[in-house]
C-alpha cells in the first residue's frame, strides 16, 4: 500500500503560495504567530521524517510578531508570512552550521550569507536547519551524519538529495519553503522525489557568499517550494550582484514574480536520447510523453533533438567536481574549528584522525577522487580532458537553447528509492543522469511534479533554459504546472 | 677551494623573490594589512577561511604587480587567471594558496645589473606573479605547542622570479639590491629583509665550463639580509663543486643556510615534495586588465633608478661613482634631482648630498626624510660660495649647522645675520696681505727665491686673519700681487 501523509488536525489548511497566506494575513483570518506556530506543531509531529536538524522556535516566534507589526503598519517586505527553512550549507550568523557533518561539530557561522541576509531583509521567517547529504555530496540523504531524511509519501524511502531535508519540509508541510542549493541536481532531484518544485537558477545569479562550498564552479542556491510564483519571488530576492561574491553576474534583476505571463507558443525540444534511455523507470517515460502530448495539443512546437554527449556527463561532472570539492575541504582539518579528535599526537596524526574521524565516507571517496584526478602526474588525463568535454557539453547545450525555448527532460531516472537500497556508489552517481546537464552548462532548471507512479511516488519534470532566462523557464513552468501541485 | 678548481665550473643561479606589498588591505579581503600588531587581530572571517566565505581580489595589489612588471621591462598579461595552490599546514587557513600558475601577470623582462667593474649585466626576469602570505607558526621558548598568528596571512605579495642568469654571488646580491631599489622607488614594498616583507630563495648549480646541460639544482632558503645571500651561494658554490670533485653527486633538495657558521644544510629532499594540485580558482572570475587600465597604471610610474642614474651621468655629467652613490637610496636620489634643478653647480650638489647631509644623517641614525633642511636652502648655500660670497669651510662648519637648527631660516639671511660673508672690500684685505707678509720677512724671502708652494701658508695666515671670511679667489690674487709684485 502506497504510504500517505497523515491527514492533520490543525487548525489552518495548507498553503500553496505565499499569496494565499498573504490572503489570509489581509482578512485578519491568521497571523504570522499562527503560521509559525502551524509549521512547529507540523515539524514537531514529524520528527520520524528527521528534515530539521536544528528548529528556533522562539526566534520564528519573535520575527512572527515584529513582521505581524509590520504588516499592520503597512511596512512589511516582500516575503513577510514567508517562513523558510534552510538546509544546513546555509551560514546564517550565530547560529549553527555543520553540512550535516560531524567534521563541523560545534561551528556556529559568525556572519550571515548573502541570500540569507536578503531573504531576512525581505521579512521572511527562518524556523531551521534542515537536513541533507553531508557537504552536499549525496542523491539520497543518505550520507548525513544525523541520518538520512525520509521521503513523507513512504519514511521508507529517501527524499532525495542532497536538499533531502529541505524537500521533505515542504513536502510535508513544516515551512512554506526551503533554501537548497544545487551543485548536480541537489535541489531538483530532491523535489522530483519529493513532489514539489526544485527550481535552481542560471550559475552565478544567486550570491554564493555564505554558502558552503562543494564545487565552486558549479554550487548554485535554489528554492524549493509548492508553487512556481513564490519560486519567481524567492529569486526575486535573493539574487543580483554582491560584492562578496567576485563570481556573482553583474546582471540586473528582473521582477520574475511579475513576469510569469507564459507566452501563447513556445519551442520545445526534448532529447531522444534520455527518454529511450534504458535506464528510464517506463512510469516516467510514459508521463512524460503525456506531457509532451498535452504541449503539443496546446499548440507548442514539440521536436526530439539530439544531444550526443550524455554517455560523458556523469564522468566530467564527477571529475570535475570532486576535483573543487578536495580543495575546498582542504580548511577543515581539525586545526581551527569544527571537530578534533582526541587521541591526535602530532600535527600529521591530528589531519590524518580528524579528517577520518569527521568526515563520512561517500566524502572521503569523493575527495580521494578530486584528489586523484588534480595530482600532477593525472592533471591532464582527467582534469584538463574533463573541462574540455565541459565545454563541448556547455556549448552543444547552449546551441540547443538557442534553438528552442526549452529542453525537457526527466528530473529522475527512476522514482524514490529504498533507503539504503543503493550500496554501489556508481548506481547512486548515475541517478544524477540527468541533473547535471543544466549544472555543466551552468543554465537554469527546474523540477516540477507531473503526478505519481503506481506505488503513489511523486514523478519531477524537468526544464531548462538559456542562461538567465529564469523569467521564461517560470512562465513555461506555470503552465506546467496549473493543477498538478496538490 | 684554490681558483684553479673553481675556475673550471660555471655556477648558474636564479632568484626567487616574494616582495610584501605596502597596500592597505589583504590580497582577497578588506582585512588590515599592517606588520607589528598584536596577533590574531587583522582577521576577518575570510582570512580566517570560515565556510561559505569567498576571496576578492585587491586591484590595489594588481597595480603594485603591474608597476613592478613595468619597472623590470615585462610583458603584463591582460587575461588573468588565479590558481590555487593545496596543501596542509596550520598557518594556511583554507588549506590552499590563492596565486598564480600557468599565467602569471608579468612576464619575459629583464633587469639591468651594474657590477663593480661598471659593467652592465642584463638579468631576465621570467615572471612575477601575484598571490597571497600565509600567516606564521610560532615555536615560543618553554612553551609545548606550536602557536599560529594568522595576521600575516593574506597579505598581498609578489614572487619575482628570475632566469638562471646569475653566476656568481656579487651577481646575486647586486641583482636582489636592484630589485629592492625598485620596489622602494615604485612605493609598492618596503624592500626590508630583515623583517620578511623581502625573502629570497636561490636555485643553485654547478657545472664544468663549457657544458651544455645544468647542474643539480638546490633551493636555498633562511636567507634573511641581502649579504647572506652572497654568503650562502659562494658557499654553496663550493660545496657543489667539492662533491662533485671527489666524484660524487649533487642531490636535488631544499636546504638551508645557517648565518652563524656561513653553511647550507639539508632540510628535505625534492623527491618527497608535495604535489600542490595546481588548477584555475573557481571563485574568482578571469582578471582583465584593459589598455585603459594598463596605461594609467604606467602613466603613474615615478621616475626610476636607471632612468635617474642617467640623468645623473649624462645630463649633469657626474661621475659613475656619484651618480650610483645617489641613486643608491630613494628619498636621497630624489632629493639631489630636486637640487640638481636649482643650481648649475651639479658637482658641488653631489658633494653636498654625498658629504655634510650623508655625514649628518648618518650621525643621527636618521633618514633623508627627517632632514631639516629643502633643497632651496641647499641651492642658497652653494649658490653663496659660487658667487664668491662664502668660504666652502665656513659654509659646512658654521652655516650649515646653523641652518639645521634653525630650519626656517635662509641661506643669504643666515649667512648675513652671521657675518659669514666675504669681504669685498679689497682695500681692507690688501692692508691685511701687508700685514702677513710683514709678519714673516723669511719665508717672504724663501718664496721670492723660488719656493712658490709656500703660497698655501700666506693663505692660511691670511685667512685666520680675516676669520675665514675672505673671498679665496681674491685673496689668492692680491697675495700674488704682493708677493710677486
Amino acid at each position: 500500500m502506497p504510504y500517505r501523509a497523515p491527514n492533520l488536525q490543525n487548525s489552518l489548511k495548507r498553503f500553496h503560495s505565499l499569496s494565499e497566506v498573504r490572503n489570509e494575513l489581509a482578512a485578519g483570518t491568521t497571523s504570522c504567530r499562527q503560521l509559525v506556530e502551524y509549521y512547529l506543531g507540523n515539524i514537531e509531529r514529524q520528527q520520524h521524517l528527521n528534515a530539521f536538524l536544528e528548529v528556533w522556535p522562539d526566534e520564528a516566534l519573535a520575527q512572527a510578531d515584529a513582521v505581524d507589526a509590520k504588516l499592520a503598519a503597512g511596512t512589511a517586505g516582500p516575503l513577510a508570512g514567508m517562513v523558510i527553512g534552510l538546509k544546513d550549507v546555509l551560514a546564517y550568523a550565530g547560529h549553527s552550521l555543520q553540512s550535516s557533518s560531524r567534521m563541523l561539530d560545534g561551528f556556529k557561522s559568525l556572519f550571515t550569507g548573502t541570500a540569507v541576509q536578503r531573504l531576512l531583509d525581505a521579512d521572511a521567517i527562518l524556523i531551521g536547519r534542515q537536513n541533507c547529504d553531508e557537504f552536499a555530496m549525496g542523491g539520497s540523504n543518505e550520507s548525513s551524519f544525523f541520518g538520512p531524511a525520509r521521503n513523507a509519501a513512504d519514511p521508507e524511502r529517501v527524499p532525495g538529495g542532497s536538499s533531502g531535508g529541505s524537500a521533505v519540509a515542504v513536502q510535508a508541510d513544516m515551512c512554506l519553503a526551503s533554501i537548497g542549493s544545487d551543485t548536480g541536481g541537489s535541489v531538483r532531484q530532491p523535489a522530483a522525489f519529493c513532489g514539489v518544485i526544485g527550481f535552481k537558477p542560471t550559475y552565478s545569479r544567486i550570491s554564493r557568499y555564505g554558502l558552503v562550498a562543494f564545487a565552486s564552479s558549479f554550487d548554485q542556491i535554489g528554492p524549493i517550494t509548492r508553487s512556481v510564483q513564490d519560486a519567481a519571488l524567492l529569486l526575486e530576492v535573493m539574487a543580483g550582484p554582491d560584492g562578496m561574491d567576485s563570481t556573482a553576474s553583474q546582471r540586473e534583476v528582473p521582477a520574475y514574480s511579475q513576469q510569469l505571463t507564459p507566452a501563447a507558443h513556445y519551442r520545445i525540444g526534448y532529447i531522444a536520447d534520455a527518454i529511450d534511455n534504458e535506464g528510464l523507470n517506463p512510469e516516467i517515460k510514459s508521463a512524460l510523453e503525456t506531457q509532451l502530448d498535452i504541449l503539443r495539443g496546446q499548440g507548442h512546437v514539440v521536436e526530439a533533438v539530439d544531444f550526443p554527449y550524455l554517455d560523458f556527463m556523469i564522468p566530467t561532472y564527477y571529475i570535475l567536481t570532486t576535483a573543487e570539492a578536495s580543495s575546498n575541504l582542504g580548511r577543515f582539518d581539525g586545526v581551527k574549528y569544527g571537530y578534533r579528535a582526541a587521541d591526535a599526537t602530532d600535527l600529521e596524526s591530528l589531519y590524518k584522525k580528524s579528517r577520518s574521524q569527521g568526515f563520512g565516507a561517500e566524502v572521503q571517496r569523493r575527495i580521494l577522487l578530486g584528489t586523484f584526478v588534480l595530482s600532477a602526474n593525472y592533471y591532464d588525463a582527467y582534469y584538463t580532458k574533463a573541462q574540455r568535454v565541459r565545454r563541448l557539453i556547455k556549448d552543444k547545450t547552449d546551441e540547443l537553447l538557442r534553438q528552442f525555448d526549452f529542453l525537457v527532460l526527466p528530473t529522475t531516472p527512476t522514482t524514490a528509492f529504498k533507503i539504503g537500497e543503493k550500496q554501489d556508489p556508481v548506481s547512486m552517481y548515475l541517478a544524477d543522469i540527468f541533473t547535471v546537464q543544466a549544472s555543466l552548462a551552468g543554465v537554469p532548471a527546474i523540477s516540477v511534479p507531473i503526478g505519481e507512479d503506481s506505488a503513489g511516488l511523486p514523478i519531477g519534470l524537468q526544464v531548462m533554459a538559456g542562461a538567465f532566462r529564469e523569467a521564461d523557464l517560470l512562465a513555461f513552468a506555470g503552465v506546467l504546472t496549473e493543477e498538478v501541485v496538490a | 677551494m684554490d681558483e684553479a678548481t673553481l675556475a673550471k665550473y660555471q655556477p648558474v643561479i636564479g632568484l626567487e623573490v616574494h616582495a610584501q606589498l605596502l597596500t592597505h588591505s589583504k590580497m582577497y579581503s578588506a582585512d588590515e594589512n599592517e606588520y607589528g600588531v598584536a596577533p590574531n587581530t587583522n582577521l576577518s572571517v575570510i582570512t580566517l577561511g570560515h565556510p561559505g566565505t569567498l576571496p576578492k581580489v585587491n586591484r590595489t595589489a594588481v597595480e603594485f604587480a603591474m608597476k613592478m612588471g613595468l619597472a623590470t621591462n615585462c610583458t603584463i598579461r591582460r587575461d588573468n587567471l588565479f590558481a590555487r595552490k593545496n596543501y596542509f599546514y596550520p598557518d594556511l587557513p583554507k588549506g590552499y594558496q590563492i596565486t598564480q600558475d600557468k599565467t602569471p601577470i608579468c612576464h619575459d623582462g629583464h633587469v639591468d645589473v651594474r657590477l663593480a667593474d661598471g659593467s652592465v649585466k642584463k638579468i631576465g626576469v621570467t615572471r612575477i606573479h601575484m598571490e597571497e602570505d600565509a600567516g606564521k607558526s610560532m615555536h615560543l621558548a618553554g612553551e609545548t605547542e606550536t602557536l599560529v598568528d594568522l595576521n600575516r596571512a593574506g597579505v598581498p605579495l609578489i614572487e619575482i622570479v628570475s632566469e638562471p642568469d646569475i653566476r656568481t654571488g656579487e651577481e646575486a646580491y647586486n641583482y636582489l639590491i636592484e630589485i629592492k631599489k625598485l620596489v622602494e622607488y615604485l612605493g609598492i614594498c618596503d624592500g626590508n629583509m630583515e623583517e620578511g616583507s623581502l625573502r629570497c630563495d636561490a636555485n643553485i648549480s654547478v657545472m664544468l665550463q663549457g657544458a651544455e646541460k645544468f647542474g643539480m639544482k638546490v633551493e636555498v632558503k633562511n636567507m634573511n639580509s641581502f649579504r647572506n645571500v652572497q654568503r650562502a651561494i659562494a658557499y654553496e658554490i663550493e660545496r657543489q663543486i667539492a662533491i662533485i670533485e671527489a666524484g660524487g653527486e649533487v642531490d636535488s633538495e631544499t636546504r638551508g643556510f645557517d648565518a652563524a657558521s656561513g653553511t647550507t644544510n639539508g632540510q628535505r629532499s625534492k623527491e618527497t615534495l608535495n604535489d600542490y594540485r595546481y588548477f584555475p580558482e573557481p571563485d574568482l572570475p578571469p582578471l582583465i586588465i584593459s589598455d585603459e587600465w594598463l596605461h594609467r597604471v604606467a602613466a603613474e610610474l615615478p621616475a626610476l633608478p636607471q632612468q635617474l642614474y642617467s640623468r645623473f651621468t649624462g645630463e649633469l655629467g657626474l661621475s659613475d661613482y656619484d651618480a650610483s652613490v645617489l641613486v643608491d637610496q630613494k628619498e636621497v636620489a630624489l632629493f639631489f634631482d630636486e637640487l640638481s634643478r636649482l643650481t648649475p653647480n651639479a658637482k658641488a650638489a653631489a658633494n653636498w648630498v654625498m658629504g655634510p647631509v650623508k655625514s649628518y644623517l648618518n650621525e643621527r641614525a636618521l633618514t633623508m626624510a627627517d632632514f631639516p633642511l629643502d633643497t632651496a636652502q641647499l641651492a642658497g648655500i652653494i649658490e653663496l660660495i659660487d658667487a664668491g660670497k662664502l668660504n666652502y669651510s665656513v659654509a659646512s662648519k658654521q652655516l650649515f649647522p646653523h641652518l639645521l637648527d634653525h630650519p626656517s631660516a635662509n641661506a643669504t639671511g643666515a649667512a648675513e645675520s652671521l657675518g659669514l660673508l666675504t669681504q669685498a672690500d679689497n682695500g681692507e684685505l690688501a692692508t691685511l696681505v701687508q700685514q702677513v707678509l710683514a709678519a714673516n720677512p723669511a719665508k717672504v724671502e724663501e718664496y721670492r727665491a723660488g719656493k712658490k708652494s709656500l703660497t698655501g701658508m700666506f693663505m692660511g695666515e691670511l685667512m685666520k686673519l680675516t676669520g675665514g671670511k675672505a673671498d679665496p679667489k681674491l685673496a689668492n690674487q692680491l697675495l700674488r700681487t704682493a708677493l710677486d709684485g
